[in-house]
């Protein structure tokens, strides 16, 4: 394998999905010559997700065609640290992205924000319920950025992808229709919400009647024709029910492609090298200043990319593995507790009930966008006296209808038999009449819940794959068992011929088969102390401070929201601080 | 466009025109608009039917399993079209020769240990080599316990009862896992019958009408927020309007 060196850039960029394209947007602005090495495709709105072929449940849906090719890297899984971690062979609870626009290509656009209190979590909860109420072995932290530093970067983000919504809380004034629960803004949404399918309807009319308070999801799916800061134009969204899975054909879904790139790919002082799959950050002899990366590009050739400035862009698992493999920052030992790249990995806990209607009321379930519906937040983050419930977190309840694509997405009435003639029968009879309200629930940090990597599975490289350690705990199951009340009682409101509830229970073990959530999280939290955290709150790693590490990694444990407006808002801030601060004096910024 | 010689512009041009269907413009500024929701339904009379399929992987016996046990998954009622009719068997028979049957995005690496279901198929196996031992090991107990007869030489009954104890457990193999392969039998049937005609199944988008899904229409501006309004028009296939 020949060794090529490149010459030096300021910064490169190491993966190229949203933060990726944010950092590249940012520091180019700032004057730098930047490098963004990602190691899948090009990908663009024309060709890869024209019209019809990105229709194709099989390809995309199903396949995964623009998924992550588990084949050459995976991670390895397991539910305790007293098991042998087995691979996670093909895609199922999460789905990994490739290429670029990264997961960005192929989210949902469900568009939040955090709440102030999920940012500073240890806090809120010690100050109202006291220091007892957090149990044993749960990490709970602040962010160390408060959610009023962090407002502009969230309008900012909002403004780039022409987000579709309707605003609760303007300047501290609440607003109808809005969620009352959300922190302040500076401004209403970019545009207003999408159109709500039938099945939202009914859900924010039983919501509301219930006492509760239904609002429209905000969407990075364009309601209207809109032009974004950068110049750079999103067509409305037309509902077609291919969203999360599948690039846009409208570019109506807010990615880089359709936000970012028209304006970056343009700038000369950035470069992007597709293909180009980074297997470490290269560090100093003394091991205090990273000298750049190395990648293997297309052709098998090792090549040497120095850089004043490296910025991890990669997903939430892959940025952990890098920092691994790179040996930055202390491995963390769940043993003692100590060290912290790899600490704190969690997830999400779902749930929901399936809903079939009579044939009066067709609910016409392939009418639909990754984020049309209604949502409510009266059982989220902090939102709800948590004192005689007795567990910590909470979920956001909804009604989205995203497709109705029937491979994937046939629900069929709890009791059907799985094949043969009733299986069929019941198929027609249910499909245009379905709908299901569902829960996104918080699942918190844990000692014994973590990252490594793995000592057995190898990498196509021949490099160790990242290993998870993870499963459901008693806090998490009982907020999910709580939720569920709250869920049927608004299902029952709805009124439909048949409810089939669907949510885990106590004593239930991770299943890596059904698809759960991509919004995998931790890892390399951010924090105010070196001790439990990998990064500090400007998203800079404590022990080398040209070493920058973006995505949902940073987050010190979940909450019950899609993750990528937070990511979104953190690469703004942390760049903002790279520009402002960082620049003029590199070294380390707390 | 830089200039292909002459066959791989050829190749080009037939590939581009191959991807288009009728029902969709490429305006000036190539953005794609779909217009297929104006396609006029076609005609309800089914498409003339085509020469038989030949499978390209399964071998003759293994063909004949195939049939009659995606027959018995979906069958054909009064319902709707059952697997045969949808094509469900050359669908599963491309299906083994392309990425799924070669596992070519799974992580296929060893070592592989028995674990517990929780973490999906963990065999060292490809799916394409789980049919072809499942359908002998199928067909091997069937011969030993149903007097001689291979699954396809069973009547529709005792076949039910087989492809049960596959899916439940109570039929079990030394070669390869019985749930394993009923587990991939099933879905890959499923989505046979769900998936756009382009893949060999799903013959005029016969089980998109019967469920009601209009396939890729994927244009729905005007039909969001019309509460007990039932969507008028019949499915259209990547290719374009179906039968």
């Amino acid at each position: 394998m020949a060794t090529i060196k490149k010459p030096s850039v300021d910064a490169v960029l190491v993966g190229f999905g949203w933060t990726g394209a944010i950092m590249g947007m940012e520091l180019t602005a700032a004057g730098l010559k930047v490098l963004a090495l990602e190691r899948g495709e090009n990908r663009d709105t024309v060709p890869d997700f024209a019209y019809p072929r990105i229709t194709d449940e099989l390809s995309y849906g199903i396949r995964g065609k623009l998924f992550q090719n588990l084949s050459k890297e995976t991670v390895t899984i397991r539910h305790t640290p007293a098991d042998v971690a087995v691979p996670y062979r093909q895609h199922g609870s999460f789905l990994l992205g490739d290429g670029v626009g990264g997961a960005g290509v192929h989210w949902n656009g469900h568009h939040w924000r955090a709440l102030p209190a999920d940012l500073q979590l240890r806090s809120t909860y010690e100050a109202r319920y006291g220091k007892k109420f957090i149990p044993e072995g749960m990490y709970l932290q602040d962010f160390g950025v408060s959610y009023d530093e962090l407002e502009p970067h969230f309008d900012q983000f909002e403004k780039i992808c022409g987000t579709s919504g309707k605003a609760g809380n303007v300047k501290g004034q609440i607003q109808a229709g809005g969620n009352p629960f959300e922190g302040w803004r500076s401004n209403e949404y970019p545009l207003p919400p999408l159109a709500s399918p039938n099945s939202a309807v009914l859900f924010e009319k039983a919501a509301r009647e219930l006492g509760y308070h239904p609002f429209p999801q905000a969407a990075a799916n364009a309601s209207r024709a809109y032009t974004n800061p950068h110049g750079a134009q999103l067509g409305p969204c037309n509902f077609c029910g291919f969203c999360e899975r599948y690039g846009c054909y409208m570019y109506a879904k807010a990615a880089p492609q359709t936000t970012l790139l028209p304006s970056l790919m343009k700038r000369s002082n950035f470069e992007l090298r597709t293909r180009s799959h980074v297997q470490r950050v290269n560090m100093s002899p003394d091991g205090k200043r990273a000298t750049g990366v190395t990648y293997i590009d297309a052709q098998g050739n090792e090549v040497e990319q120095p850089a004043d400035l490296v910025v991890l862009c990669a997903y939430q698992m892959h940025n952990v593995r890098l920092l691994l493999l790179s040996n930055i920052g202390k491995k963390y030992d769940p043993a003692t507790g100590e060290g912290v790249v790899g600490r704190s990995y969690a997830y999400q806990l779902n749930g929901g009930a399936a809903l079939h209607f009579d044939k009066d009321q067709p609910m016409n379930p392939f009418v639909g966008a990754g984020a049309s519906g209604h949502a409510m937040d009266d059982f989220d983050g902090d939102n709800f006296d948590h004192g005689p419930l007795g567990f910590v977190g909470g979920a956001t309840i909804n009604c989205i209808n995203t497709g109705g694509r029937p491979i994937q997405q046939l629900s069929l009435p709890a009791g059907t038999p799985t094949w043969g003639a009733g299986w069929k029968k019941a198929a027609k009879e249910n499909y245009v009449y379905q709908t299901s309200v569902g829960s996104q629930g918080s699942v918190m940090a844990y000692r014994d819940n973590y990252l490594d990597l793995d000592p057995t599975y190898k990498d196509a490289f021949g490099q160790p794959l990242l290993r998870m350690t993870f499963d459901w705990k008693d806090n998490d199951m009982a907020m999910t068992a709580f939720i569920s009340t709250k869920v049927e009682q608004i299902a029952k409101a709805m009124n439909p011929k048949h409810i089939s509830m669907g949510f885990k229970k106590k004593g239930d073990h991770y299943d890596v088969r059904p698809y759960q959530s991509t919004h995998n999280t931790g890892g390399a939290i951010m924090g105010t102390d070196p001790n439990t955290s990998a990064i500090n709150r400007y998203l800079q790693t404590w022990d080398v401070p040209n070493v920058f590490v973006m995505g949902a990694s940073a987050f010190p444990q979940n909450f019950g929201y899609n993750p990528t407006a937070v990511v979104a808002a953190l690469a703004y801030w942390s760049a903002a601080a790279i520009r402002d601060k960082y620049l003029k004096n590199p070294g380390a910024l707390a | 466009m830089t200039d292909l010689p002459e066959p791989g512009r050829r190749g080009f041009l037939r590939r581009s025109i191959a991807i288009v269907p009728a029902a969709t413009a490429l305006t000036a500024t190539g953005f794609v608009v779909a217009q297929n929701a104006a396609v006029p339904p076609a005609a309800a009379s089914p498409a003339p039917a085509g020469p038989p399929y030949t499978p390209v992987y399964f071998h003759t016996e293994e063909w004949a399993f195939i049939q009659a046990a995606v027959a018995r998954l979906i069958p054909s009622d009064d319902t709707g079209p059952g697997a045969i009719e949808a094509g469900v068997p050359e669908f599963i028979d491309r299906q083994m020769e392309g990425g799924f049957g070669q596992a070519a995005t799974w992580y296929m690496q060893g070592p592989f240990v028995p674990s517990s279901p929780l973490f999906g198929y963990q065999g060292k196996m490809l799916p394409r080599e789980v049919y072809r031992a499942g359908i002998a090991a199928t067909d091997a107990w069937c011969k030993q316990q149903k007097a001689g007869k291979r699954f396809a030489e069973l009547d529709a009954a005792t076949q039910d009862e087989v492809l049960k104890g596959l899916d439940g457990g109570t039929i079990q193999f030394a070669e390869v896992g019985a749930k394993d392969f009923f587990t991939f039998l099933l879905q890959n049937t499923k989505e046979g019958y769900f998936s756009d005609p382009i893949h060999g199944g799903n013959k005029n988008a016969a089980s998109w009408k019967m469920i009601g899904f209009p396939g890729a229409r994927a244009d729905f501006l005007d039909w969001v927020n019309k509460p007990g309004v039932h969507y008028p028009l019949p499915p259209v296939s990547i290719n374009g309007p179906q039968g």
